[in-house]
C-alpha cells in the first residue's frame, strides 16, 4: 500500500509498510507535537512505542504514536498541540 | 445488570468452560528472537500456543523488516539463516493450528488465576482506529518482551532530531528510512557500530560514532570475548564499513549538548578519562541533522512484574528477571527468555527462547526434542560474554556533570534538573519521593525513558546508591482506552467465554453492543 495522506493539510507520500512518524520524517518533517507546558517541539525519539514522544492526531483522535501507527492513503494527521484536546476545554 | 446470584452462576460456567475447554497451553508475550524460538520449541512438542506481540510483522526489534522481508535488507541483519527457520516453522504451525498468532496485540496486564494460571489482557490495535481487547487465559506463560535503548539526559536531548539509536535502526529496518543527512551516533555499547554502519551504507553522512568507552576494557576478559567469535568477526565487518565510508570511531568521547531552536543543529562533545568523567578543555561543537544516541538497554521490566517474577538489578542497571537453569521464574509456570533475564543480544535470546519453550512443554507433560543440551551450553557462553559486554561498556558517570538546572529529565512531563532539586530540598531521599513530588516519571511513558536518570540523579545529590527498581512496576503497561476496561470487568474470563469487546470510544455502535451483554 503506496499513497500520500495529509499532515497538517500538505501531502506526505509513503511506501508500502511505513509508519506515518517514517514517512514524515522521510519528508523532512521532524517535529509534529508541541508539549503540553512548555509548548516545545517534539518529534520522533524512540521509534518503537516506548517513550510517547511522537504522539499527533489522526482523523481527529490525538495521542497517536507516529512511530507505531501504520500509514494510510487519506489519513488526516495532525501536529498535536498539547493534550490534543482543546475542544474539551471550556 | 445481573444480579450477583447471576454473577455466581455466570463465574460458576466460566470455571467450568476453562477446565472442560481446551484453554491454549502457552501464551508467548513477544515475537523477537526469544519469543519465536519458545512459541516454536513448545509447539512442536504437542503445545497450543498462542503469541502476542505489538509489532506488524514478528521478528522484533533485532529482526525488524519491512513490508518486502529481511531479505530485502540483507546487508542490515544477522542471523538471517536463524530468523529464516523460526520464521518457517512458526508458519508451520500457524498452518497446522498450534500457534494462533496475533500481531499488533499490545499486552496491558497479565492477571494470575486462582489455578496458577495467567490470563494475557492485549489491546488490539488491527483497526488502529478502532482499538478492541482480547484476553488469553494460558497455564504457562513465557515472557519475551525484550528492552528498548537507555537514555541519559543531557541539554538539549528533547530537541526534535535527538533520537535513540534504536529508532534510527527501526526506521531503517522497518520502514526503509534513513534518517540524516548528516547523523552523528554517540552513546556506549556495541550496538553503535550496526546503527552507524547501515545508515552508512543506506546514504547518511555518518559525522562520527562517539563511544563512551574504551576497547582496551576487552583486553582483560579475552576468555569472555572468544566465547562469542562471531561477535569479533561482526566488529571486524563494520570496521570495514567504516574504512569504507570514513567514519570516525572515537573512544572515551561523548554528547554533552545538543543546539537548536525547533531541531538538532549541532552538538558539543567532550572527552572522557578513563574513569568516565568529562576532561576539562577538550568541548568541541560540530553540526549535524541528527544526533542517534542510546546507553544500552533496560529491559521491558513491568509485565514480569504484574505476573510478580522475582527481579533482580544486573551490573548494567537493569531491572532482570530471575531465572533459573530452564528459565523459570519463581513462578514455575511462567517463563522469562530474552533480554529480560539480562540483556545479552539476539543469539542468547534465542538460546533462552529454545529452553524456555522445551521447559514449559516438560511442565505440561510432553516430551521436547529441541537439543537442551546444545542450548544451555551456548546460553552460558553467550552469557560469559554478554557480562564482559557490560563491564567493557558501563554507563558513564560524565552526564551527572553536565546537566543545567532547566535540563528536562522527565520528556513526558517536562520536569527538569531544578524541578527535581527542589523534591530534595522539600525532603525527598529516594528516587520513589522525587517522583511523587516533581511527577519525573508521571507521565505517559510512566519513566521507562526518565527512571534510571532520575533514580540515579536523586541519590548522586544525597549520597546514596540507586534504588533501579523501585519504579519498575507499571500497573498498566500501555495505555488502553477506559472503556475496554470498564467494560471488560476486573476480574476476567477465559478468552474462549469472553467475546471481543469493541472500544465504545469514539462512537458506539449500538448493534454490536447489544450482541456482546
Amino acid at each position: 500500500m503506496t499513497g500520500t495522506f495529509a499532515f497538517d493539510g500538505r501531502p506526505v507520500p509513503f511506501t508500502e509498510g511505513q509508519t506515518v512518524g517514517a514517512a514524515l520524517l522521510a519528508s523532512g518533517v521532524y517535529s509534529w507535537r508541541r508539549t503540553r507546558r512548555r509548548d516545545r517541539p517534539r518529534g520522533l525519539f524512540c521509534g518503537i512505542g516506548v517513550c510517547f514522544d511522537c504522539l499527533l492526531t489522526v482523523d481527529g483522535v490525538p495521542d497517536q504514536r507516529a512511530c507505531l501507527r501504520p500509514a494510510a492513503p487519506g489519513l488526516d494527521v495532525r501536529t498535536q498541540i498539547g493534550t490534543g484536546r482543546d475542544d474539551l476545554v471550556g | 445488570m445481573i444480579s450477583s446470584a447471576d454473577g455466581a452462576q455466570q463465574a460458576a460456567a466460566v470455571t467450568a468452560a476453562v477446565t472442560a475447554q481446551a484453554r491454549p497451553g502457552l501464551a508467548v508475550v513477544g515475537a523477537g528472537p526469544a519469543g519465536l524460538a519458545a512459541a516454536v520449541t513448545a509447539a512442536e512438542s504437542g503445545m497450543a500456543v498462542t503469541v502476542v506481540d505489538a509489532g506488524l510483522r514478528i521478528g522484533g526489534q533485532y529482526w525488524r523488516h519491512g513490508a518486502a522481508g529481511v531479505a530485502a535488507d540483507a546487508d542490515l541483519h544477522h542471523d538471517r539463516a536463524v530468523f529464516a527457520d523460526l520464521s518457517a516453522r512458526l508458519d508451520r504451525a500457524v498452518a497446522a493450528g498450534s500457534v494462533r498468532l496475533l500481531l499488533q496485540h499490545q499486552v496491558w496486564a497479565l492477571t494470575r488465576e486462582g489455578d496458577g494460571g495467567t490470563t494475557v489482557l492485549a489491546v488490539d490495535r488491527t483497526d488502529p482506529a478502532r482499538p478492541t481487547e482480547i484476553r488469553v487465559a494460558a497455564n504457562h506463560l513465557v515472557l519475551a518482551v525484550g528492552a528498548y535503548d537507555r537514555q541519559l539526559p543531557f541539554p538539549g536531548w528533547d530537541l526534535p532530531g535527538v533520537m535513540t539509536v534504536g529508532a534510527a535502526q527501526a526506521l531503517l529496518k522497518g520502514s526503509g528510512v534513513v534518517v540524516g543527512p548528516r547523523v552523528l551516533v554517540a552513546g556506549t555499547g556495541p550496538f553503535l557500530l550496526p546503527v552507524a554502519a547501515g545508515l552508512a551504507a543506506r546514504g547518511a553522512t555518518v559525522v562520527g560514532v562517539h563511544e563512551a568507552a574504551h576497547p582496551a576494557g576487552w583486553l582483560r576478559r579475552l576468555p569472555a570475548l572468544g566465547a562469542a567469535p562471531t561477535k569479533v568477526a561482526e566488529a571486524a565487518g563494520y570496521a570495514a564499513v567504516f574504512a569504507r565510508h570514513r567514519i570516525p570511531l572515537r573512544h572515551r568521547s561523548v554528547v554533552v549538548r545538543a543546539h537548536g531552536t525547533d531541531r538538532v543543529t549541532a552538538v558539543t562533545l567532550a572527552r572522557l578519562s578513563s574513569r568516565g568523567r568529562v576532561r576539562p578543555g577538550t568541548r568541541r561543537t560540530v553540526p549535524v541533522d541528527v544526533l542517534a544516541v542510546g546507553y544500552g538497554f533496560t529491559a521491558q521490566s513491568e509485565l514480569p512484574l504484574q505476573a510478580a517474577c522475582a527481579v533482580r538489578v544486573t551490573p548494567d542497571g537493569t531491572v532482570a528477571v530471575t531465572v533459573d537453569d530452564e528459565q523459570r521464574t519463581n513462578n514455575p509456570r511462567v517463563l522469562a527468555a530474552g533480554e529480560i533475564t539480562g540483556v545479552g543480544g539476539a543469539q542468547l535470546a534465542v538460546a533462552e527462547g529454545l529452553l524456555a519453550g522445551a521447559a514449559a512443554a516438560r511442565s505440561a507433560g510432553l516430551r521436547s526434542h529441541a537439543d537442551v543440551a546444545r542450548a544451555r551450553a551456548r546460553r552460558d557462553r553467550l552469557r560469559r560474554f554478554a557480562t564482559a559486554m557490560h563491564q567493557v561498556y558501563p554507563v558513564p558517570p560524565a552526564w551527572l556533570s553536565q546537566l543545567d538546572g532547566d535540563t528536562v529529565v522527565c520528556r513526558c512531563e517536562e520536569v527538569t534538573v531544578a524541578d527535581i532539586d527542589d523534591a530534595i530540598r522539600l525532603g525527598a531521599r529516594d528516587g520513589r519521593t522525587v517522583k511523587l513530588l516533581s511527577r519525573s516519571g508521571m507521565g505517559w511513558c510512566q519513566g521507562r525513558e526518565c527512571g534510571y536518570a532520575t533514580s540515579c540523579l536523586t541519590a548522586h545529590r544525597l549520597g546514596t546508591e540507586p534504588d533501579l527498581a523501585a519504579g519498575a512496576d507499571r500497573p498498566v503497561a500501555t495505555p488502553v482506552p477506559l472503556g475496554l476496561v470498564a467494560r471488560g470487568g476486573l476480574h476476567p474470563a477465559p478468552a474462549d467465554a469472553l467475546p471481543r469487546i469493541p472500544n465504545p470510544n469514539p462512537i458506539p455502535d449500538p448493534n454490536s453492543l447489544e450482541e456482546h451483554r
